[in-house]
């Protein structure tokens, strides 16, 4: 019979915390930033179908990195307690900081369980307020911790180099272009000041916002690869035109056939009749 | 082991699986959805009934207009009641019958619509609209048969197929494609009879409106309880038409003046526009 180690509670969440951060550290990043007209989402992601940024709700978005499943697990519990909310109540009172606090219980009990492993991941929840003043960044870690960020916020990945190239280059009042132009140049910086400058195609960038000139009520949408090309070459954005029909399948039907034209008088088919001669 | 319960999110909301919010709510609060309430025979009297619903197609897209009346028994309940909403950025929902579960209804089936899109990333197709407003029509059927029906008609901009098309439904959630026009609730055979006269599948967005408005104006002259145009409250029928830039409600202004148009052609010839005999 076996006696168990004693370890330190210090010593047990520090392991926990490592163990969640090097998870994190090995994923690629994703910057949130606000600017003049809403807020900016730019991911680095290879895949045009598994998004690491989506729409929360009319007026909050959601970004991650980490563990595809754990914090796909995460949005949809976020999205659900949304659209559950704003069905029973009002979609007035859905807030970011409802589901902050609600995405920190949920992340702060599982990190200081003993059952099961911490999740690796880490969220930002961003939601346009009322006036520009009001837009909130929040960011969640892995152990439930809660950070109400200003103006920006960089995770996953070489985190701190970008954050400081970031910070360098950040002015509240930028508009869309150069919101982008930055986020972009931070996310190529992440060898560090000393280290050539990579290339990063649009094709590897997964692009949103929250914008507040949308005329209708939910403000998230996408930049697909052509309107951000557009976008980084003119420093202009063409203009939104309100809805995103996303091309899809005709529907399949019956073959259709014309039936060859009956020969002799109706009704006369017996059975054994001979077959008509072919034409 | 199981997963401890956040006071946050409990467990069902983490849960992998349905795409669809009314499951969902039925898992972790079935309360708050109409298919919860438990009714008696007498409970249709109690309820308001919304009545005339029409719609009909264009070649750009699709129209649909329903009048302001709600009724309970012989008193007029609203006369400004809606009852044509958007159900998403392409499709729009009329609704006749029980108007409080009818309201509910179409709101749980906006709902529906955008949770979906939110969690697959990619909006239903227009069928897979009309089959979920199928199902959840299904799921009433309880309160149907109380007096309570909810009739709806669902339209919309088929972005696969580039058309505007139109649904109708019965109270056992039966789910029937219709073309060119169609009308629901208690007017809808007078405001069919006059659509059937008066539509070409060639009208423009402005013509297929008028249309629609002269259908409504003939539903009102024959069914008690369909309104019609309010000229002393200048209150109007909604139009909300769907094409491919989405769906837009035509402003009030606009329809003030097909209206009126409307009502000083009615003053010369009171049946309305007359149609050719052969």
């Amino acid at each position: 019979m076996s006696t168990p180690f004693y370890v330190a509670p210090e010593q047990q969440m520090k392991d926990r915390a490592d163990f969640a951060r090097k998870g994190i550290a090995r994923g690629r990043s994703v910057v949130v930033l606000h600017y003049a007209d809403g807020i900016l989402f730019v991911a680095e992601n290879r895949s045009q179908a598994l998004h690491k940024v989506s729409e929360i709700y009319d007026r909050i978005g959601f970004a991650a990195v980490g563990r595809y499943n754990e914090f796909e697990n995460l949005r949809t519990a976020g999205i659900r307690y949304a659209d559950l909310r704003g069905y029973s109540y009002d979609r007035t009172d859905v807030t970011g900081r409802g589901l902050a606090n609600a995405y920190a219980q949920l992340l702060g009990t599982i990190f200081s369980s003993g059952g099961e492993k911490p999740y690796e991941v880490e969220i930002i929840v961003a939601e346009l307020g009322p006036t520009d003043s009001q837009d909130q960044i929040y960011r969640l870690t892995y152990d439930g911790s809660v950070g109400d960020e200003n103006g920006f916020a960089v995770m996953g990945g070489q985190a701190e180099v970008i954050t400081e190239v970031v910070r360098r280059g950040f002015r509240p009042d930028f508009g869309l272009a150069e919101a982008v132009r930055l986020a972009v140049d931070a996310l190529a910086s992440d060898g560090g000041p000393s280290a050539p400058r990579r290339e990063i195609g649009v094709e590897a960038l997964e692009v949103a916002i929250l914008d507040r000139a949308r005329a209708l009520p939910r403000k998230f949408r996408r930049l697909r690869a052509d309107r951000l090309t557009e976008l980084l070459r003119s420093g202009t954005e063409p203009v939104d035109e309100g809805h995103e029909a996303i091309p899809a399948l005709p529907p399949q039907s019956v073959p259709e056939t014309t039936l060859p034209s009956a020969s002799g008088p109706a009704g006369s088919g017996a059975p054994d009749a001979p077959a008509p001669p072919p034409s | 082991m199981s997963r401890p319960s956040a006071a946050g999110l409990p467990e069902e909301y983490l849960r992998v699986g349905t795409s669809s919010f009314s499951d969902f709510a039925a898992q972790v609060a079935p309360n708050v959805l109409p298919s919860a309430r438990c009714a008696s025979a007498g409970a249709a009297d109690l309820a308001p009934h919304g009545t005339t619903i029409v719609a009909a197609t264009f070649p750009g897209g699709v129209v649909v207009a329903g009048d302001r009346r709600a009724t309970m028994g012989n008193m007029i309940a609203q006369r400004d009641i809606e009852k044509v909403f958007p159900a998403d950025e392409f499709s729009v929902v009329g609704i006749a019958g029980a108007a409080g579960i009818a309201v509910e209804m179409v709101g749980l089936f906006q709902v529906e619509l955008e949770h979906y899109e939110k969690i697959e990333g990619a909006p239903l197709s227009l069928v897979g609209k009309a089959n979920r407003l199928a199902t959840m029509i299904r799921g009433n059927l309880g309160l149907a048969l109380q007096g309570l029906v909810v009739v709806p008609l669902f339209a919309g901009w088929d972005v696969a197929t580039e058309e505007g098309r139109i649904f109708s439904y019965d109270a056992t959630g039966g789910r029937y494609e219709e073309h060119a026009f169609f009308a629901v609730g208690s007017g809808s055979v007078f405001a069919r009879g006059s659509l059937k006269k008066l539509y070409r599948p060639d009208l423009d967005a402005a013509s297929v409106t008028m249309a629609l408005l002269q259908a409504l104006y003939d539903a009102a002259d024959d069914d008690s309880a369909t309104g019609g145009p309010d000229l002393a409250r200048r209150i109007f029928p909604v139009v909300l038409v769907a094409t491919a830039d989405g769906v837009q409600r035509v402003t009030d202004s606009q329809i003030a003046d097909m209206v009126d148009e409307m009502v000083a052609g009615r003053r010369q010839r009171p049946d309305g526009p007359a149609a050719p005999l052969t």
